[in-house]
């Protein structure tokens, strides 16, 4: 067999970075067409000498390519969809003065210096990306800029204040004359940091708040090897693997015979729970696992349904003793004076995370050393627990970042490297392991299942008093980060749109019951706590504001009153959607409003129902106040994107279990919404100049409170068990 | 052994013939434009051109070519229209993560190629069997008018 | 579980070996006697049945439900001593494929065509057995099988075979031609095609006043096999039989799909080019018989109904099938001119969708996945409902009931 290889060329030297990764404005407009790709080049590091590194975010060194401006800006947060490569880039030339299409690009490598406080590791994910970078990456850019001025003004001889700067380059304003950026590298690698660091005032941005091409769209159309399922390395052998389909279980034996004679396949590896074929390539692989046989032993899972995955959580409603999370102090008494009470519970099912990327994660393990190059959201501990397996020191193993093909939370989990690990440590070759779509749904870690109980004490005229809210489920957090949970065992992110909301509680009690589900390992999905929490609040509301005969947009508006920013999306949602307007018959709007991720949402969804089961999503509209914009563009991008995610779900997504087995193991079973069946999604931006807060998950959440509302306004049917088109269905 | 042709270069191949197009191209040949995303044919990631047409090629077997040529995401930007659609995606920035979109890319052109202008319907009909996890089909269907209007 | 229907599966629903019976193999070192064994066993189709899905070969295993009656599972008929047929006799072998009586008077369930199987000498049976000494021995016992009263009393089969009972192996009709005499052989006896595709008399036995008029069985349609010019294979030319048989292809009629499809996969492709020529030539002089007419007059369907039936197959079918049925990347997915979108009960239709198919060929298997448990009863009905009206321009007489009730068999 040939293996054509395109010999590296010189192009790489700026074109291709660090991490593989191409800054797309670069790029030459032919590049070899439909030549194959290049093996993976391995970091430029190395080999570049970069005397002016001022801080973990900007390396700057002479250049010596023509084209190539010698700046590389190393990005903490991995991009995975959510343009976060773009927006950082965007921050950190802001402030130093470069065009964002001039500089190379790197994804940070493990590092303490990119751990986020607030995420206790390196981590992406709970659309916390922009908040973070929001100060750092303005003050990496800022300082690097008045050190490389300094050296200007040095070279020149002339006061600082003679010296501006653009485009990559000192001007001295005297004279005109100028230096490039790179020119001055070694001058200012001499300097120290500065201490005060001012930043532009926002009338003199002149990249943030504007809509901005990705940097990442051509090489993306172009189909180039960004991802980690594209990773060649030299020797590389291909391997698919089968964990035992019941969690918990393990290989009892094997018979390698049938697998080892099939064509192309080089060797059958066993780990305790696991077993993987390594061949020429993925469906040699393939076929070698379907011919292998494998018995399991199952464990105790074995028997594990989905019924008794609900019917434990329903058995936390009688409870008796619920970590009491968040209560008012007059919560009991004021619902015990309550005139009326009124009271729901609502059902929320598994989920997977199925972003199109399958797991995958090529490794290289050798005695003195490991390389891993896989897509990750958290990439110190997916590097630590390579080492801990390979019995590397953490510095030997260096792990490359790609980009993701989508994350949706489900790479801020790295079993999959850890396993991979465990299987390239038997061999002496790089091995790129690719699990089967089979493989990634059905032994995902998912979006735990949720019952929520919720209480509203109400007065003589059916205003709120006291809300009490019970959440029956999982703590995600005392797996993945246990210092995450409160000494009295709560999981804050549970909290989120409950008793972090817009809305102001008279008096308000937030129980929790933990339910770990059996059979399953539960995990972060898009939205987080958000989703879950909003889908129960906001659907409450409505029900009360039905309840009391109230225009459902007229009855939030009443409780938010103190809140200014939420009574702006609401307002404009409604406003834009026409809501009040009159409808064709079966037709109906449902709204929701939430402050999640430090940012503010109002969405109308109009459905029509005119075929009892059936929903058509006729049209959505979003108002949003992520505070300042930094790309406009991205945040339309992220809102429509995420809403659509969103809306699939809640129709139509549920992971289920049948002898402790998930039976959802493909898109024909799986569902994800396709073109035809997608609304048109407006989206409205407030103009603002507050904090940036988070907007990639916001429109996942928004998603099912509105569109039940809506199914409620056309139909009179409140559904609160999610997904619901089997709901609809079932009447 | 096999002879396939993709983006106009004949390459060797001694894969059994029941192997799927897919992964001769990504995994034998190093093209790796083209994505894996189901290996049923139910999500599009996997969308090549096969004497034009767009195919599903993790369903393809190899064996079943018979000298058909092939073009693939690598091979599609030398071809007005794939440039035409390259461009248009640029333009609105469909892109979010992107591993969807040689697919989308592939099934478009070949929409347009046979109906230059397509209505939402006609686009809705043909690029339903593409998925897009991240959600990116308001654009996409944009980005396919846009295109329409580049190469009236 | 899978469904099958009473009588009409090839199971060797036998019990259990490890009888007294002194063993003795035909000998299997003799290659010729082998490979004709394997091609005996490939025409009889004994793999389909005696595999477990995802199961070693010939372990059994297969679980066929049989309405009103229980579950019972294909036996072990791999050489292991313990559970398989290692320590049977040939004679003991011969007899439990021709007679239905298995070592120690245990009378096999007609799941088993023993009376189509009949047709085939001792000599020739004795020549499977001979392969099957072959195969590799799988320690492994089938469950027992679930079977309710008075089925249960195996001696109930003895009157069965009273009326329906093993034919024999019959003398070739001089006044036809070698082609149709082995073409009859391959039909009645190993291929044993009647028992899908004939309907049933009253005590389940193959009717013989319309045989290969074509039958329902667990949901799947077995078509008419007569010489029916709109019903049956009258309309189809050699060409499109032999492809057919060789490939589960058709051009202009569609694929193979779900029983069918393992019938060509592990039988029916591997005829000789003589075999298939005489299994044309016998099934072209079956008397033309038309099909039962369908359950419930035509209905017209409701313009959402096809809309969205459109919808759903542009994102679920359409990417294999294309939207004009043309099919895509193989000529498998070409469903143009399929029996099933003529039917108007949408019977292959409906089973195909809930259960999907899976059809080996010489290029690797060719599947269709499975779309029963990712939509609703309303949702197939309507891609359904649409497939039938714009590619098969027939109108649907049936709603989501029929899937309803196809689900329920196939679970
Ligand atoms: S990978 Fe081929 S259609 Fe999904
Ligand atoms: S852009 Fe991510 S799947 Fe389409």
């Amino acid at each position: 067999m040939r293996l054509p290889v395109t010999a590296p060329t010189s192009r790489r030297h700026f074109l291709t970075a660090a991490t593989g990764l191409v800054v797309a404005g670069l790029l030459p407009r032919h590049r070899a067409f439909g030549r194959p790709s290049e093996f993976y080049q391995g970091p430029l590091v190395g080999e570049t000498k970069s005397p002016f590194a001022p801080n973990a975010y900007i390396r700057i060194a002479p250049s010596r390519v023509a084209g190539d401006s010698g700046i590389t800006l190393i990005l903490p947060n991995v991009e995975m969809g959510q343009g976060i490569y773009t927006g950082a880039v965007t921050l950190i030339a802001e402030e130093l003065e470069v065009e964002p299409d001039q500089v190379n690009l790197e994804a940070a490598p493990p590092d303490d210096a990119y751990v986020a406080a607030d995420m206790g590791t390196q981590a992406t994910g709970g659309s916390t990306s922009t908040i973070f970078e929001w100060t750092t990456l303005r003050q990496a850019g800022a300082a690097a800029r008045l050190m490389l001025v300094q050296a200007a003004a040095g070279q020149w001889g002339c006061p600082v204040s003679d010296c501006t700067t653009r485009q990559g380059q000192v001007f001295h304003t005297p004279s005109g004359r100028s230096i490039a950026y790179a020119d001055l590298a070694a001058d200012a690698a001499k300097l120290s940091p500065p201490k005060d660091i001012p930043l532009k005032t926002a009338k003199d941005w002149t990249l943030i708040g504007r809509s901005r091409h990705r940097l990442d769209s051509r090489a993306k159309v172009e189909g180039q090897p960004l991802f980690g399922i594209d990773i060649r390395v030299p020797d590389m052998k291909h391997a698919t693997v089968a964990a035992c389909p019941v969690m918990g279980g393990t290989v009892g034996g094997i018979d390698r015979d049938a697998a080892l004679r099939t064509p192309g396949v080089h060797a059958v590896l066993m780990i305790d729970n696991a077993v993987c074929v390594v061949a020429d390539h993925y469906w040699a692989a393939k076929k070698g696992l379907d011919a292998l046989a494998v018995t399991w032993n199952e464990g105790t899972n074995a028997s594990v349904d989905t019924q008794r995955i609900y019917r434990e959580l329903h058995d936390g409603l009688s409870e008796p003793k619920p970590v009491v999370a968040k209560s008012t102090s007059d919560a009991t008494a004021a619902m015990a004076r309550a005139a009326t009470r009124y009271e729901a519970t609502y059902q929320q099912p598994l989920l997977a995370h199925s972003p199109m990327e399958p797991v995958n994660c090529a490794i290289h393990i050798r005695p003195d050393g490991a390389d891993v190059w896989v897509g990750t959201q958290v990439p110190m501990w997916a590097r630590d627990s390579v080492a801990d397996i390979a019995g590397l020191p953490k510095n030997r193993v260096q792990l490359h970042c790609q980009y993701i093909g989508g994350g949706f939370g489900r790479r801020l989990e790295y079993e999959y490297v850890t396993q991979a690990a465990q299987f390239a440590k038997q061999v002496p070759y790089p091995l790129k392991i690719v699990w089967s779509r089979e493989e990634d749904l059905t032994l995902d870690r998912f979006r735990p299942a949720y019952v929520d109980h919720v209480r509203a004490g109400l007065d003589a005229r059916g205003r709120i008093e006291s809300m009490e809210f019970r959440v029956i489920g999982p703590a995600v957090v005392a797996r993945w980060e246990p210092a995450g949970l409160s000494p009295d065992g709560f999981d804050e992110d549970l909290a989120a749109a409950i008793s972090i909301t817009p809305y102001t509680w008279p008096a308000s009690r937030l129980d929790y019951v933990r339910r770990e589900a059996p059979g399953v390992v539960t995990a972060w999905w898009r939205g987080v706590g958000g989703t879950r929490g909003l889908f129960v609040v906001e659907s409450f509301i409505d029900e009360l504001a039905l309840r009391a005969g109230a225009d459902p947009v007229a009855y939030r508006r009443e409780l938010i009153r103190e809140q200014p920013r939420a009574r702006v999306v609401l307002d404009l949602a409604a406003e834009k959607s026409g809501w009040g307007t009159p409808l064709p018959k079966g037709h109906g709007r449902g709204v929701a409003v939430q402050f999640l991720f430090g940012s503010y949402l109002g969405t109308v969804i109009e459905v029509d129902m005119t075929e009892p089961a059936q929903v058509r999503i006729v049209h959505v509209t979003v108002a949003v106040d992520c505070g300042q914009p930094v790309n406009p563009d991205q945040i339309r991008a992220q809102i429509e994107g995420g809403m659509i995610f969103g809306l699939g779900t809640a129709l139509f997504n549920e992971i289920t279990l049948s002898n402790g087995r998930v039976q959802e193991d493909n898109f024909n079973l799986w569902r994800i919404m396709r073109m035809n069946e997608a609304p048109p999604v407006d989206i409205h931006i407030v103009a603002s100049t507050e904090t940036p807060g988070g907007i990639g998950e916001t429109g996942t959440a928004a998603a099912a409170p509105a569109l039940a509302n809506a199914i409620a306004a056309a139909s009179g049917r409140r559904l609160r068990t999610l997904p619901l088109l089997p709901g609809l269905e079932s009447a | 052994m096999l002879t396939v042709r993709i983006n106009d270069t004949d390459y060797q191949t001694d894969v059994t013939p029941d192997t799927p197009l897919l992964w001769v191209l990504r995994d034998v040949l190093g093209l790796t434009g083209t994505k894996f995303g189901c290996g049923i044919a139910e999500c599009g990631a996997c969308t090549v051109h096969v004497d034009g047409k767009a195919v599903r090629a993790c369903s393809l077997p190899v064996g079943l070519l018979n000298g058909r040529p092939v073009t693939t995401i690598e091979g599609i930007g030398s071809d007005p229209l794939g440039q035409a659609v390259q461009m248009a995606w640029m333009e609105i920035d469909v892109v979010q993560c992107g591993y969807c979109q040689p697919g989308q890319i592939m099934s478009a052109i070949a929409l347009l190629r046979d109906n230059p202008h397509p209505t939402d319907a006609d686009i809705d009909a043909a690029m339903s069997g593409n998925i897009c996890r991240c959600g990116t089909y308001l654009r996409i269907r944009q980005a396919i008018h846009n295109a329409a209007g580049l190469i009236t | 579980m899978r469904p099958f229907p009473l009588f009409a599966a090839m199971a060797c629903m036998t019990l259990a070996a490890g009888q007294s019976a002194r063993a003795a193999a035909a000998d299997p070192t003799d290659p010729g006697l082998v490979t004709r064994g394997q091609y005996l066993a490939r025409l009889a189709d004994c793999e389909a049945c005696h595999t477990a899905p995802g199961g070693p070969s010939f372990a059994g295993g297969r679980a066929f439900a049989l309405p009103g009656m229980g579950t019972l599972y294909a036996s072990n008929i791999t050489p292991d001593a313990q559970n398989g047929i290692g320590a049977w006799s040939d004679e003991q072998f011969v007899r439990a494929v021709r007679e239905g009586v298995s070592p120690g008077w245990k009378h096999l369930y007609p799941a088993m065509p023993y009376q189509d199987y009949a047709r085939m000498t001792p000599d020739e049976v004795r020549a499977i057995r001979a392969y099957l000494a072959t195969v590799k021995p799988v320690a492994r016992r089938p469950p027992e099988n679930k079977v309710r009263f008075p089925f249960s009393i195996r001696a109930v089969m003895i009157g069965w075979n009273l009326f329906n009972g093993p034919a024999s192996s019959y003398p070739d009709d001089p006044a036809r031609s070698a082609a149709w005499n082995r073409g009859r052989w391959l039909v009645e006896g190993p291929g044993h095609c009647a028992e899908c595709h004939s309907p049933r008399n009253l005590t389940m036995g193959v009717s013989q006043s319309h045989t290969y008029a074509g039958a329902v069985t667990a949901g799947w349609m077995a078509y008419n096999l007569s010489s029916d010019l709109h019903d049956g294979l009258g309309s189809w030319s050699d060409d499109a039989l032999s492809a057919y048989l060789t490939t589960g292809h058709a051009d202009g009629h569609g694929t193979a799909a779900g029983p069918m499809a393992e019938v060509i996969s592990y039988s029916l492709r591997f005829m000789t080019p003589s075999d298939r020529m005489a299994m044309i030539t016998y099934l072209r002089s079956l008397t033309p018989q038309s099909s039962a007419p369908s359950r419930d007059a035509s209905r017209e369907q409701a313009s959402v109904t096809l809309a969205q039936g459109a919808a759903l197959f542009a994102g679920a079918c359409a990417g294999c099938h294309l939207t004009t049925g043309a099919g895509r990347q193989v000529d498998f997915a070409t469903i143009t001119g399929a029996h099933s979108l003529k039917d108007p009960d949408g019977h292959n239709l409906i089973q195909v969708m809930l259960e999907g198919s899976r059809l080996e060929t010489d290029q690797g298997a060719i599947n269709m996945p499975r779309f029963g448990a990712g939509y609703s009863d309303q949702d197939l009905a309507d891609i359904a409902a649409y497939t039938l009206v714009t590619l098969g321009k027939t109108q649907p007489a049936f709603n989501e009931n029929a899937v309803r009730d196809g689900r329920q068999r196939s679970e």
